[in-house]
């Protein structure tokens, strides 16, 4: 057991410690834009690490949690917005919607497996998305939703960004003690080899069925606080672009890591910025990355370091 | 439904066809996803157009679309795929990659705006049909929808080609070890899917337009007929194009808003009950 379970030691906590630490102190020392750089980063990689549970984890990639997450997002403004209900009550809507939507997508993807996975989550992810553009009455259509939604008590971006920033910790913490759960290693037997999982009497499509809608309800979270942040929704929220963004931060950190969705999201959303200020270009830029890291570092930043640094202590 | 809005259903089908069936043989031999298909079809769609409307011919639009995106295809295949051999998930997702710059390159040369390819003089106008008064040029793509058809059952079925194509989609390894070239056979099969892909996006542009996010809806549609008709079958694309076609214009006479979703109804019954699709073999 003690070969799979976490790492428990201490200088793996110093590290968390110290790394809040600093999430906890930046306002301080941040002007107002990049605080609203950070909270992105910490949205987006929950989102991320929400996909991690999938690919990393239970080796199913999916191309569908954009779709999720906009989902939720949605929701929240429409309630709030066109409802008129309290943002609370929103925030709870959209995180039950994304769940449920999530769950209809495991019905169907649990029978799959591979490249028919992705398919399917990605022809899912577009029927969604096609809905939010075509159904005008309800999701604004191309305009989409806009309103001042935040609740008061977080108006404030600072107060908002350590608001982001607990909930980033509470959620790494929940995934983390999810997938290190005696459930979560069921799955990790499924990412292995799923037929040896069913000889063994594991209920494989009910397993991954639990895992799917977890991590659903996870980017379902991540959607309900970035409709907070954005105080806008449109079809864009939901398109594969957002999956794709999203699926590519989970690499570029490292699949199976959890952590590295944060280093992921910083990397992309930092060249994001960069290049914007640039160019208009940005798809293309998404599109290249996407195609070198495929190419060189499929298993991203962190497990590139990771590989390099065994082939170094393997030589000395 | 009307007669009109079921010739809708079968000339869309008949569109859907020509895309998808060049997307069904390359994941049916090269076990490739190509996710630029979409893009590819669009791609085909905007020289179709620049070429019909500069030197006023449809043929020459669509035979100069074929043959620019068959050049995409072989720069995709043998410039970037290759690298990454053998790793389905890698290919798919770099595919996708390629798809996105595709997809802003043709917004940085043709704009946001929708065209239209001209059609030609003899197709405009259009035919009674049992009393109903039906546009020419979709019965055109109807029945170029069936003669491609007809044309790749032969090629897949009586000809030296399609017999080493059916052979790779069952056992590529043993062909290979029959002394064939398999990857000049997977070249071909990659070439023509391509072609394909640019000769609808010439078809579907002059009377579904083309328009900057074109490109992922004709992508939805591939993917759910080949989802429903199951891997690298012919009959299988032709069956899928059918159902997704009529289904997709009834729900667009039923509930206009909500067309896109009447696709995942059929999706997920034969998910549930044959996830290899109709006609598809298990893996």
């Amino acid at each position: 057991m003690s070969g799979l379970s976490r790492s428990k030691s201490p200088m793996g906590a110093l590290v968390v410690v110290a790394v809040l630490a600093v999430g906890v102190i930046a306002p301080y020392f941040l002007s107002r834009y990049q605080i609203g750089l950070a909270t992105q980063i910490l949205i987006f990689g929950m989102l991320a690490m929400s996909i991690d549970i999938l690919v990393g984890f239970t080796g199913r990639t999916s191309l569908g949690h954009g779709a999720i997450f906009g989902t939720s997002t949605y929701v929240v403004l429409y309630c709030v917005t066109q409802a008129g209900m309290s943002p609370y009550l929103a925030v709870l809507l959209g995180i039950m919607s994304a769940t449920v939507l999530a769950a209809i997508f495991a019905l169907l993807a649990v029978r799959t497996n591979g490249v028919y996975f992705l398919l399917l989550t990605l022809a899912l992810g577009m029927i969604v998305w096609g809905i939010c553009l075509r159904w005008t009455q309800v999701t604004g259509g191309e305009n989409g939703l806009r309103g001042d939604i935040r609740p008061k008590a977080l108006a404030d971006y600072k107060d908002f960004y350590w608001f982001i920033l607990a909930l980033a910790a509470m959620v790494t913490f929940g995934i983390r003690r999810f997938v290190n759960s005696p459930f979560g290693l069921t799955l990790r037997g499924i990412r292995d080899s799923d037929s040896r999982m069913r000889s063994l009497g594991y209920n494989v499509p009910l397993h991954l069925f639990i895992g799917f809608t977890m991590s659903g309800f996870f980017a379902g979270v991540a959607g309900a606080v970035y409709a907070f942040f954005n105080n806008f929704v449109s079809p864009s929220t939901v398109a594969l672009t957002q999956s794709v963004e999203s699926l590519l931060m989970a690499i570029i950190g490292g699949v199976g890591t959890l952590y590295g969705s944060f280093i992921g999201a910083s990397a992309l959303i930092a060249l994001q910025n960069l290049v914007s200020s640039h160019t208009e270009r940005w798809q293309s830029v998404l599109g290249i990355t996407f195609t070198l890291i495929m190419i060189f570092a499929p298993e991203g930043i962190v497990g590139k370091f990771r590989a390099l640094r065994a082939k170094y202590s393997a030589k000395h | 439904m009307s007669l009109f809005q079921l010739l809708n259903g079968l000339t869309f089908a008949a569109l859907l066809f020509v895309v998808a069936s060049g997307f069904t043989l390359i994941f049916g031999l090269l076990r490739i996803v190509n996710l630029a298909h979409g893009a590819l079809y669009l791609f085909g769609g905007y020289i179709g157009f620049t070429i019909a409307t500069k030197l006023g011919s449809f043929t020459l639009g669509i035979l100069g679309a074929m043959a620019a995106v068959a050049v995409m295809g072989f720069a995709l295949n043998e410039g970037l795929l290759r690298f990454v051999r053998g790793f389905e998930l890698r290919q798919v997702l770099l595919s996708l990659g390629v798809a996105f710059v595709l997809n802003d390159m043709s917004l940085v040369i043709w704009g946001g705006d929708s065209f239209t390819v001209p059609i030609p003089e003899e197709l405009m106008g259009g035919f009674r049909v049992f009393g109903t008064f039906y546009p020419k040029y979709r019965l055109f793509v109807l029945l170029m929808g069936i003669l491609i058809f007809i044309g790749l059952w032969v090629l897949i079925n009586k000809t030296r080609l399609g017999a080493l194509i059916r052979a790779g989609v069952d056992d590529a390894e043993m062909v290979e070890a029959a002394g064939i070239n398999i990857q000049r056979v997977f070249l071909m099969t990659f070439l023509l899917g391509s072609a394909l892909a640019g000769m609808g996006g010439v078809m579907g542009g002059a009377f579904l337009s083309l328009y900057p996010s074109a490109d992922s809806e004709i992508l939805v549609f591939s993917l759910a007929i080949v989802i429903i008709g199951g891997r690298g079958s012919l009959i299988g694309v032709g069956v899928g194009s059918l159902m997704v076609g009529l289904l997709n214009t009834m729900g667009q006479v039923m509930f206009p808003e909500l067309a896109y979703f009447v696709i995942f109804g059929p999706m997920a019954a034969i998910l549930a009950f044959r996830p290899m699709g109709l006609f598809g073999k298990a893996v």
